[in-house]
């Protein structure tokens, strides 16, 4: 796909987003619109994986480790065909397998996720499991910097490093900001691009919400012998103004005329990209 | 009698597994030497994965492999496993549902000296509150042997915890020793006044114990439920049905173990008396593990006497 079907597509995502958090009343706003733009230039992009490949053994994989960004994830695996789109409706509805967190129970979703500091480590088991079989599948984990702080990810950074996996991309979704407030107030992780190197990472950082840069760093191929860090600069709620760079909009829900303004800025987005 | 270390029996049947399936892994965490895994890394140096000491780490990559196709052992000190990482194993193994096999070793009070940092005596009441997690202790070589035969071809979570000590045989062979999940038996039976139920490290103590009662006019039945998550309930009901007298012995606290899965069971019936011996809930007294179990009155003769002394009540 052309660079602005992708934003448009971007676009259309944060909207069914927006939608969805509103109607359940549920979610993590801010955090699925800093995240939006490295989604679909993932899914849409870079991962070899289709529903029909999904239980393919060489099929790319993605483990998202923020898993509270599971709107969004929602909103990307229906578009993609993994499942109706229709189900997105049962979102935190009762007995629902649509949750606030990401399960194997939904078409599309290798590993349950949600408490933070599991993915790079699961990504680098699958990782380590490619080499062993002499598989050529990639495996991509999406963190947040807010997540750097819990200590089983450099258990795992270590390890990637240690095994030279080349066929594992980490993403940080660095938009600096947590639920308490900045992150480099809250528990400063920085420099991350330099940990991660002297981790044995090669470090790409980009500007997250750029949908060209995005994908050219994605589709780049890692360097032999590293694991790939993309460390991505993006704005906590990008793409609807008022609720772009506040901590308080880490899981807030819109109010009625908040969500109209929301829907309006967006529609006139994607609308200028139609 | 004959008698094994249980992780000489595992080692070696992880090197007969991956003659059959190269997908078996043992990931270790600076543990193949207390893990007794030296031969099976010397034997297939490509299927042990060394995870450092990490082992949250170590269970989280296996959740990995296992989800690509593999099927890892993962092995680590239980107090380790258990605690350390028990959100990986709750989240990662039990609520993923990957084909992770937990070997919790050096277990219960095996490290005796090294102290309550390398003491697992809270691990049953903790994996077993885990759902979607086997739970299992084996108790002499027939019956590691024959559990390991099950896991390395299960498709399910589970955590075995193994000792130290080389244990006395009690089967005779591995068919009767272990059958499948949930299935326990009556090891001994010399009479219905009372049944001892126990696994692992303490069977060989309990069926000295029942001998010990025997003399004093006490006929005991000893049961080995060896899997301790699913706990063969029909079994337990059985016993209560011909004692109504049961004694639980555990290498554990005595809150939340064995024993308190026996409580569950036969609480609603309210018919049938239960008596919990293990740790106490307190720090554990410093020494080896045969002058602590003694300490604690969980020796052979300290647990016919209180029996003894129970049903005499």
């Amino acid at each position: 796909m052309e660079i602005k079907a992708l934003e448009l597509k971007a676009a259309q995502m944060r909207l069914a987003t927006w939608q969805m958090i509103y109607r359940a009343k549920n979610g993590h706003t801010g955090s699925d619109l800093s995240c939006a733009d490295i989604l679909v230039a993932l899914y849409y992009s870079a991962l070899k994986q289709t529903p029909a490949t999904f239980t393919d053994p060489n099929r790319d994989r993605y483990i998202q480790s923020k898993g509270h960004a599971v709107e969004i994830l929602y909103s990307v695996l229906a578009d993609r065909g993994y499942f109706p789109k229709e189900a997105l409706a049962t979102y935190s509805q009762f007995n629902s397998d649509f949750i606030g967190h990401p399960t194997n129970h939904i078409n599309g979703i290798e590993l349950n996720t949600g408490s933070l500091g599991h993915g790079l480590g699961l990504a680098t088991g699958i990782a380590l499991a490619g080499k062993l079989d002499q598989r050529d599948y990639h495996v991509y984990t999406l963190m947040g910097d807010g997540e750097q702080a819990e200590g089983s990810v450099w258990e795992a950074a270590m390890a990637a490093g240690n095994y030279k996996l080349d066929n594992l991309t980490a993403i940080i979704d660095h938009n600096r900001l947590q639920i308490t407030g900045p992150t480099e107030q809250v528990m400063n992780s920085e420099p991350l691009a330099q940990k991660y190197a002297a981790f044995g990472f090669n470090v790409v950082e980009v500007n997250g919400n750029d949908m060209a840069a995005l994908v050219a760093a994605l589709q780049a191929p890692n360097e032999t012998g590293k694991p790939q860090l993309i460390l991505a600069d993006t704005i906590k709620g990008k793409g609807i103004s008022f609720a772009e760079n506040q901590a308080g909009w880490h899981h807030r829900i819109p109010t009625p005329e908040e969500y109209a303004a929301g829907v309006a800025e967006l529609e006139a987005v994607i609308g200028g990209l139609q | 009698m004959a008698s094994a270390k249980i992780g000489d029996v595992i080692c070696q049947e992880m090197i007969g597994a991956v003659a059959k399936d190269r997908n078996v892994l043992a990931v270790t965490s600076d543990s193949r030497g207390s893990a007794a895994l030296n031969p099976f890394a010397a034997k297939w140096p490509e299927n042990i994965v060394e995870m450092g000491i990490a082992e949250q780490n170590s269970v989280t990559v296996s959740a990995g492999l296992a989800h690509s196709g593999k099927r890892p052992f993962t092995f680590a000190p239980a107090a380790f496993l258990t605690m350390r990482s028990i959100e990986q194993v709750k989240v990662d193994v039990a609520y993923s549902n990957t084909n992770v096999k937990l070997i919790g070793i050096s277990g219960g009070n095996s490290y005796s000296y090294l102290g309550a940092t390398h003491h697992s005596l809270q691990d049953l009441a903790i994996t077993r509150a885990i759902p979607n997690l086997e739970v299992y202790m084996p108790a002499d070589q027939h019956q590691a042997r024959a559990l390991m035969q099950y896991l390395t071809t299960s498709n399910h979570p589970a955590y075995v915890r193994i000792g130290k000590v080389a244990l006395p045989d009690v089967y005779s062979d591995d068919e009767t020793a272990f059958q499948q999940p949930g299935h326990g038996q009556v090891v001994l039976d010399l009479g219905h006044d009372v049944t001892i139920i126990t696994a692992g490290e303490t069977l060989h103590i309990a069926l000295d114990a029942a001998r010990q009662l025997e003399q004093t006019g006490i006929h005991a039945q000893v049961v080995d439920p060896v899997s301790i998550k699913p706990l063969d309930q029909a079994l337990i009901n059985q016993v209560a049905d011909q004692t109504h007298h049961l004694v639980t012995l555990e290498e554990h606290s005595r809150i939340g173990g064995l024993g308190a899965a026996v409580a569950e069971i036969i609480a609603p019936r309210g018919d049938t008396k239960l008596n919990i011996i293990g740790f106490p809930d307190a720090p554990v007294i410093a020494g080896t593990q045969d002058e602590v179990f003694h300490f604690y009155q969980m020796d052979a003769p300290a647990v016919a006497q209180q029996v003894k002394t129970w049903l005499e009540k």
